[in-house]
């Protein structure tokens, strides 16, 4: 997982599909970045931010009674204990410090669940930005709690009602709105998803997940490093940041997808939002409307690095049903004492599923990455339970 | 003959290119808009394949594609549609790369010109991925037709400019497709840029909405390209007769302007 190029190129994948209107502007995010993050300056506010305002590093968890129920030994890394509730805020300090850098005055952002625009309406208010988010109705009607901590915060958002009304169109949206904005504005993109450098840089900006965990676990762990590592994988942020970690390791490498929108497990090769990837779509090449409980992942596709990986068989891609989710969230809950979001319920999901099949064989150390907390989602699961 | 050539020859015969754009399968009988935009004077033809993601078009456009869509509208059908068609105005075909991804790049020419397309226009494609499909769109005889837009730095615009088949499409302003006021300022700034650094035809695209925009805009470029505007038409009902009257206005507008210089 290194330094894609000026083309932005994880193998086939990447890129930088945009229209001619935007390629000055992810040029100049290109370069600002390039010199920032060699910038010891850059860099040490960065990392003093991180720790004074976001609480990093946050903890490694040992999980005693799901583990022993489940006979292996899980750890959770603790993202859900960040500040706002998610990895989201690691990407979004890095990119609104490189914004207010650029001499911005305004960062867009498309979100999901939520999570991406409560971060990015807290770190403007912080560093004295304006926030536009664009976010799905669908979206907006069932993480509502986020939509008001959004508006509160001091950013607008604005429904999105094409389409799917969720993440894909979110994006979209964003897109078009960034084509006549980028003279003022910075495009703060949610996950590693995007024209290059947006895959490669907000992977950097996550990888702290990856290595505070590599760290954490070799003074924990007799073995030094774990056998597994698991995170969901929704555009693939909080996976990527946390296996830029481990990928020189033995560790084997999991990223769980919902089912309903499993680009990387599910889909074929093509271009959507600015990169060559692997996206869910129907037989004419149109791209396919993703379906699932958890708003982060709903989205038919995967980051271009993820598509790479797979690719190689470096990390394999997994699926799991809305179902399973929740149950494995109420699972945590009342053996751990921790509600995590329905997006990372997915990642607990699959390693339940897994142990119980024997395929993570007794005694394994699991290493998974609790991406976020479910505040956001009791009225989801309200409706669910 | 080539979608250049043709185009050279009108512009060099001193007339001002007018060329209208069509989501393809927007209604059963949308090949009705191609021949009625044919009639109206039209020197080369868009026809859009509808993409469920077009990202770089507003909310007219987003529409129509929906509304393609929905009927069920394929690449495949309105490829087939157009190739049972008489005409004499060269059709350009446009998409969002991700159907040519689908097809892979030689097999999706190879289907354009069996068609009878001359010519391809991806807005998601910029210069620097676009070299399959240059390659591949070159060996089938398809016009890879490159955009330039106000933000294009010079050099960049003069390698879009080499590069370019077909002509020019110079994007009037920063924003997606879609109906506008007045024609921006940038639009004649960028194509008298372009101007200068090539022979071929520049067509200003994006926000011309009326004979006087087509005129305006045409002053210091080649032509226009209209489609937003023929687009809110169609959806709000036009039949193809009455939006072909529109374009007739254009044509003449357009013509007007050159016998009064
Ligand atoms: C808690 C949480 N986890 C995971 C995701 C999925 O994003 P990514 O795959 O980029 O980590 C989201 C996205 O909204 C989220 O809010």
């Amino acid at each position: 997982m290194s330094d894609p190029g000026r083309q932005g190129r994880f193998g086939e994948y990447g890129g930088g599909y945009v229209p001619e209107s935007l390629v000055a502007a992810c040029r100049e995010v290109e370069e600002a970045f390039r010199e920032a993050w060699v910038d010891p300056g850059f860099r040490g506010s960065l990392a003093r931010l991180l720790a004074v305002h976001i609480g990093r590093p946050t903890p490694l968890t040992p999980v005693r009674r799901l583990s022993a129920e489940l006979g292996i030994n899980l750890l959770l890394k603790r993202e859900d204990l960040a500040h706002t509730g998610s990895h989201k805020i690691n990407n979004v300090t890095g990119q609104a410090l490189l914004a207010s850098r650029m001499g911005k005055t305004r960062l867009i952002a498309e979100t999901g669940a939520g999570q991406h625009g409560v971060a990015t309406a807290t770190v403007a208010a912080l560093l004295g930005l304006k926030a536009t988010v664009f976010m799905g109705e669908r979206d907006i009607e069932r993480q509502a709690l986020n939509v008001f901590r959004m508006r509160m915060l001091g950013a607008e958002v604005i429904p999105v009602g094409t389409g799917s009304r969720t993440l894909k169109d979110a994006t979209s949206q964003a897109m078009r709105h960034w084509v006549g904005a980028t003279e003022d504005s910075y495009y703060c993109v949610g996950s590693v998803i995007g024209p290059h450098p947006y895959p490669w840089m907000v992977r950097t900006f996550q990888r702290v997940i990856g290595d505070e965990a590599r760290g954490q676990c070799a003074s924990e762990l007799s073995t030094g490093v774990p056998d597994y590592v698991v995170a969901c994988v929704g555009g693939g942020s909080n996976a990527a940041g946390t296996f830029a970690g481990f990928v020189d390791t033995s560790a084997r490498l999991v990223g769980v997808e919902a089912e309903g929108g499993a680009g990387a497990a599910l889909g074929r090769a093509g271009v959507l939002h600015g990169a060559r990837s692997l996206f869910l779509q129907d037989g004419h090449g149109q791209i396919v409307e993703a379906h699932s409980v958890a708003a982060g992942l709903d989205y038919p596709g995967v980051g271009p690095e993820h598509a790479y990986l797979r690719d190689l068989g470096r990390a394999r891609y997994v699926t799991v049903t809305d179902d399973e989710a929740i149950s494995a969230l109420v699972r945590l809950a009342r053996t751990e004492g921790i509600v995590p979001a329905i997006e990372s319920a997915h990642a607990v999901a699959w390693v339940i599923r897994a142990a119980g099949a024997g395929e993570l064989p007794s005694g394994a150390t699991v290493l998974l990455t609790l991406s976020g907390r479910g505040d956001k989602d009791v009225s989801t699961l309200k409706e669910q339970l | 003959m080539t979608l250049e050539t043709r185009l050279r020859d009108r512009r060099d015969a001193g007339r001002k290119l007018l060329m209208p754009y069509v989501t393809g399968g927007i209604t059963p009988t949308w090949v009705d808009y191609l021949r009625a935009f044919a009639d109206a004077g039209a020197d080369a033809i868009e026809v859009g394949l509808p993409f469920s993601d077009p990202t770089l078009d507003g909310v007219t456009i987003q529409q129509a594609t929906d509304a393609a869509l929905a009927r069920g509208a394929t690449a495949r059908d309105i490829l087939g549609d157009i190739s049972g068609l008489e005409h004499d105005v060269p059709l350009v075909a446009s998409t969002y790369y991700n159907l040519v991804v689908h097809d892979g790049p030689e097999r999706f020419c190879a289907a354009l010109r069996d068609a009878g397309v001359t010519g391809l226009i991806v807005p998601d494609l910029p210069l620097d991925e676009a070299g399959d499909l240059e390659d591949a769109a070159a060996s089938a005889g398809i016009d890879l037709v490159l955009l330039a837009s106000p933000a294009t730095p010079q050099p960049r615009l003069d390698e879009i400019a080499r590069r370019s088949r077909g002509f020019i499409y110079a994007v009037s302003l920063m924003g997606t497709t879609g109906e506008r006021s007045v024609v921006a300022e940038s639009a004649t700034t960028l194509a008298s840029r372009i101007k200068r650094s090539t022979e071929r035809p520049v067509m200003v695209g994006f926000g011309i909405s009326t004979p006087e925009h087509a005129v305006e805009a045409a002053r210091s470029a080649d032509g226009v390209i209209v489609g937003a505007a023929v687009m809110r038409r169609v959806l709000d009902g036009a039949i193809p007769h009455d939006v072909g009257a529109d374009l007739a206005r254009m044509r003449r507008a357009l013509d007007q302007e050159r016998d009064r210089r």
